[in-house]
């Protein structure tokens, strides 16, 4: 659940010094709990067409953050048309009525400024990062863009061969990224949270350009997007402007209803083994369907994000203190709750056997591990402990523009307010051991999981070297 | 590695000839005790962020000892003076602090952010792990059987194969050719003497630099340094390291792997970040690679050919050499076409120079867009401390872009026949690339 793909990805990342612990080896080390922020003044408006507008104070630095984003991402395609969402995402620096291809870039360039967008399952959005006193240049770009795009033929099938390259690299030449997909693919019966954001190779070659124009018509119209600014700026002079620029657009389509298929009540344990001589070592992933923010009862989201941090994410949490550092079966474990969606969230443990230690074994001290914490339940003092961490994430998230922009914009894609984005840290500190022991009770239960074993040998599947 | 400091080595004051004040005030703090910080103080956030390195990383450690300082990395936060591995990382997370050190092949560096209201007994912790780290042996195992399975996943990795294969091939046993990591070998024999030495060696006072962003005073800051890094000694043994020596011819080797995507990596020789000419290369490069879209490499091979996702040439400066290094990575059956396309890219260049245009565009680029390196507390410190790195001087920032205006299309065009070489072009690939005519080479598949 974690996929977020990027345009385009960091320069030359291997040759950065190694960073410590194994994040590339898992399959969720990275970013702590999906902390929001508080204390923060944030202005809120809704222009006359229905498109949001978001304005979040830092004024530490003549730098502005210009974000807009569509309640729209891969969960929301048709079937066959996995990667349409990903793909028009591209398309969408190929140049307008206005701009020739590669000039909306070219022109943020040229003014000293950073551009770059980002997909993921139930939103698409778009940002630049720039001198503060060039706000109005990027509103006036970001609001071309959502209504004036061309598609050309020719560019659109070059950016298609970027796209397959894309999958390659992400994708295909990685065996944990292969099994990562495969997993979600079997953990959903029903929901399009099992397809890949980037789509199938299959799918993603068959696209066209009717697709892309009709995917845009529909989800790329002021109803369906809010803009979100961060930086030294004054929130009325942005809503002059948002009104200037994205207030004078129409919209292009009815709001979008997102009605999904709902995956119904998971009653049987999936699982996925996959055996691949490309693989250094096994690990083991697993994932419980549970209620994301929107589904959750109240508290209980809450509850699962200190049940996350509690459980498997560091060195002090219960996982990692039995399996890496009492019985040595693991080298390193983590757990994730990612409650931050439209539909239901996810529930992900992964874990890589020590050297030496069987996979089967691991997975036992995993299970028994696992029913320990279940009979016991959680301690007050690490409770503590992790609502602490989740709490300072929080101050921690201020000192990023880009990342309260973000926090907040992906809130919007998935229907929640300011309010209820800013007031998470009072929420968690209402949280008792009982709800967590409660929420750990109920959801991780083997019958809601799908747990995915990559282990190191022959290749037993065809799909590792297509194309 | 530098040349992605060298991204930080560069800030704005000037947009477009609209004086913009720097936003903030760099204080040269020294404390009591005679340690001394660059110091950036602003109340808005209640953090404070210390970024920190001693001279010596991973390119000091003895041949035997391959990933002495990596393993080093690991371990400082695994117990210090009466806390044990655990009860130590119990107290960093009771006190929602951030630590983590990492060893770079020059610099072993330290990151350290904690709250305002906790800075008393984070900065405790942080002492502790800076000089008395315990190396016990429960947590050394721990950290060791993390390496080595670290250095078996990046013998199946792609890109770490190429451009390890890279190095090799153009620095040969050299220390600048090795993986920070050490070998399976070095790690499984590393003792915890072996740890305190490389401690002792490294975290000396003459080594010392810091960078502190936030919400602290120079007056208290200064206590706070002292308690750091007051007790560690002055000087130590500093290992000599020779100068880089690589092939004037270049070549190609293919790692051979069953994978669809072919991932290469390649270099010609590069200049040391004290050479004259270092700023103009860095223009010139920018507009040859380093620019993501609108670089010469990305719009020939993505944007018209569709070849690859990314293309990125960069300058790898180091104290005893340095590189003009680059990565792509295309399907298979394109890879022959794709350095094709790299190598009529990189004549024309070398023949050519940037045209006036581009040039302009670039340095247009590169000023105006310097003030996005500082909006955070944690990339200020980090520019603060990889300026103090280089020795460029704490008026650097001011003078920065007007270092990037001075280059000339006259200079740009020599340093680029100076630089690039395609003679001299070293190539690794990994997969099962066409049309390629050459042997094979590297480790079996």
């Amino acid at each position: 659940m974690h996929t977020v793909l990027n345009r385009l990805s960091g320069k030359l990342a291997r040759l950065r010094p190694a960073l410590w612990l194994m994040g590339l080896l898992l399959a969720l080390a990275a970013s702590s709990t999906g902390a929001r922020a508080m204390n923060i003044d944030i202005s809120e408006y809704t222009l006359e067409n229905g498109m949001q507008v978001i304005v979040i104070p830092d004024h530490r630095a003549p730098v502005v953050t210009h974000m807009v984003w569509y309640r729209v991402g891969s969960a929301d395609e048709q079937l066959g048309k996995s990667g349409i969402a990903h793909y028009l995402e591209h398309l969408l620096f190929k140049g307008t009525k206005r701009l020739k291809p590669g000039e909306f870039s070219k022109i943020i360039r040229l003014n000293g400024g950073e551009d770059n967008a980002f997909t993921s399952y139930d939103f698409t959005a778009f940002y630049e990062r720039i001198a503060t006193d060039r706000l109005e240049l990027v509103m006036d770009l970001g609001a071309d863009r959502m209504a004036n795009a061309t598609f050309d033929d020719k560019d659109l099938k070059t950016e298609l061969e970027v796209v397959k390259e894309e999958r390659r690299s992400r994708t295909d030449n990685n065996p944990a990224a292969l099994l990562r997909e495969q997993l979600s693919a079997a953990t959903y019966t029903a929901h399009t949270y099992g397809r890949p954001v980037i789509g199938w190779m299959s799918e993603v070659e068959a696209l066209t350009a009717n697709d892309a124009r009709a995917f845009y018509r529909k989800y790329y119209t002021p109803s369906n997007a809010a803009l979100v600014v961060a930086g030294d700026v004054d929130p009325a002079n942005v809503l002059a402007l948002a009104r200037k620029y994205y207030g004078k657009l129409k919209n292009t389509a009815p709001t979008p209803v997102r009605a999904r298929t709902q995956e119904p009540t998971p009653i049987a344990a999936k699982r996925v083994e996959m055996s691949d001589p490309r693989a250094a070592s096994p690990s083991i992933t697993r994932q419980y369907i549970l209620p994301g923010v929107n589904q959750a009862q109240p508290g209980e989201s809450e509850a699962l994000d200190l049940l996350g941090q509690v459980l498997g994410n560091g060195s002090s949490s219960f996982l990692y203190k039995q399996l890496v550092v009492d019985q040595k079966i693991a080298s390193q474990v983590s757990t994730y709750y990612s409650g931050d969606t439209l539909d239901n969230g996810e529930f992900a443990i992964s874990l890589a056997p020590a050297p030496g230690v069987d996979v089967k074994d691991a997975e036992a001290a995993l299970n028994a591990a696992l029913a320990k914490f279940l009979k016991t339940g959680v301690d007050q003092a690490s409770l503590d402990r992790s609502r602490n961490e989740l709490v300072a994430s929080s101050v921690y998230a201020m000192d990023s523009q880009f990342r309260l922009s973000y926090i907040y914009g992906s809130a919007y894609a998935i229907g929640r307010s300011v309010k209820e984005t800013r007031d998470w840290t009072d929420r968690l500190k209402q949280v008792s051991a009982e709800q967590v022991d409660l929420a750990a009770r109920t959801y991780l239960k083997i019958e809601r999981s799908a747990t995915g074993v990559l282990v190191p040998g022959p290749a037993l599947t065809a799909g590792t070297t297509s194309n | 590695m530098k040349f992605l400091k060298l991204g930080l080595l560069a800030l704005t004051l000037c947009l477009f000839g609209i004086v913009q004040a720097q936003a903030f005030e760099i204080r040269q703090v020294e404390s009591p005790g005679g340690i001394k910080a660059w110091l950036v103080s602003d109340k808005t956030v209640p953090l404070i962020t210390m970024k920190f390195s001693f001279r010596g990383g991973t390119i000091s450690d003895p041949a035997k000892l391959q990933g002495r300082s990596y393993f080093l990395s690991g371990m400082l936060d695994e117990g210090a003076g009466e806390l044990k591995s655990e009860a130590f990382q119990q107290r960093m997370s009771e006190l929602a602090g951030r630590m983590s050190f990492s060893a770079d092949r020059e610099y072993f560096e330290g990151s350290f952010q904690t709250l305002t209201e906790n800075r008393q007994a984070a900065f405790d912790l942080l002492r502790m792990a800076v000089t008395e780290p315990r190396f016990d042996a429960e947590p050394m195992d721990k950290v060791r059987g993390q390496i080595l399975l670290g250095i078996k996943s990046d013998a199946e990795d792609p890109s770490r194969i190429a451009s390890n294969e890279l190095l090799r091939n153009m620095f040969g046993d050299h220390p600048y050719a090795r993986d920070a990591k050490g070998s399976a070998e070095s790690v499984s024999a590393m003792t915890s003497k072996d740890l305190k030495d490389a401690w002792a060696g490294i975290f000396v006072r003459k080594n010392l630099q810091v960078a502190v962003v936030g919400d602290i005073s120079p007056e208290d800051l200064g206590p706070l340094l002292d308690k750091v890094f007051g007790k560690l000694p002055e000087q130590g043994e500093t290992a000599t390291v020779a100068d880089l020596k690589m092939p004037d011819k270049g070549s190609i080797t293919i790692v051979e792997r069953n994978i669809p995507q072919s991932v290469m990596s390649f270099a010609m020789p590069g200049l040391l970040r004290s050479d004259p000419d270092f700023m103009t290369a860095y223009v010139m490069n920018f507009v040859l690679g380093d620019g993501g879209f609108g670089s010469r490499l990305m719009e020939e091979i993505r944007e018209k050919r569709g070849l690859t996702y990314g293309i990125y040439t960069g300058l790898a400066s180091w104290a005893n050499g340095g590189l003009l290094i680059g990565s792509v990575s295309t399907q298979n059956s394109r890879a022959g076409e794709t350095l094709d396309v790299l190598r009529a890219e990189l004549i024309k260049m070398a023949e050519k120079g940037p045209t006036e245009k581009e040039l302009e565009e670039a340095k247009t680029y590169l000023t105006g867009s310097y003030a996005l390196r500082f909006d955070s507390s944690a990339k200020i410190a980090g520019q603060l401390l990889g300026i103090q790195q280089e020795n460029l001087g704490i008026e650097y920032i001011a003078r920065r872009n007007g270092l990037i205006k001075a280059v000339t299309a006259e200079d740009a065009k020599r340093v680029a026949k100076r630089l690039i070489n395609p003679e001299a072009l070293t190539i690794s690939i990994v997969g099962r690339p066409e049309g390629i005519p050459l042997k094979t080479g590297g480790a079996p598949g």
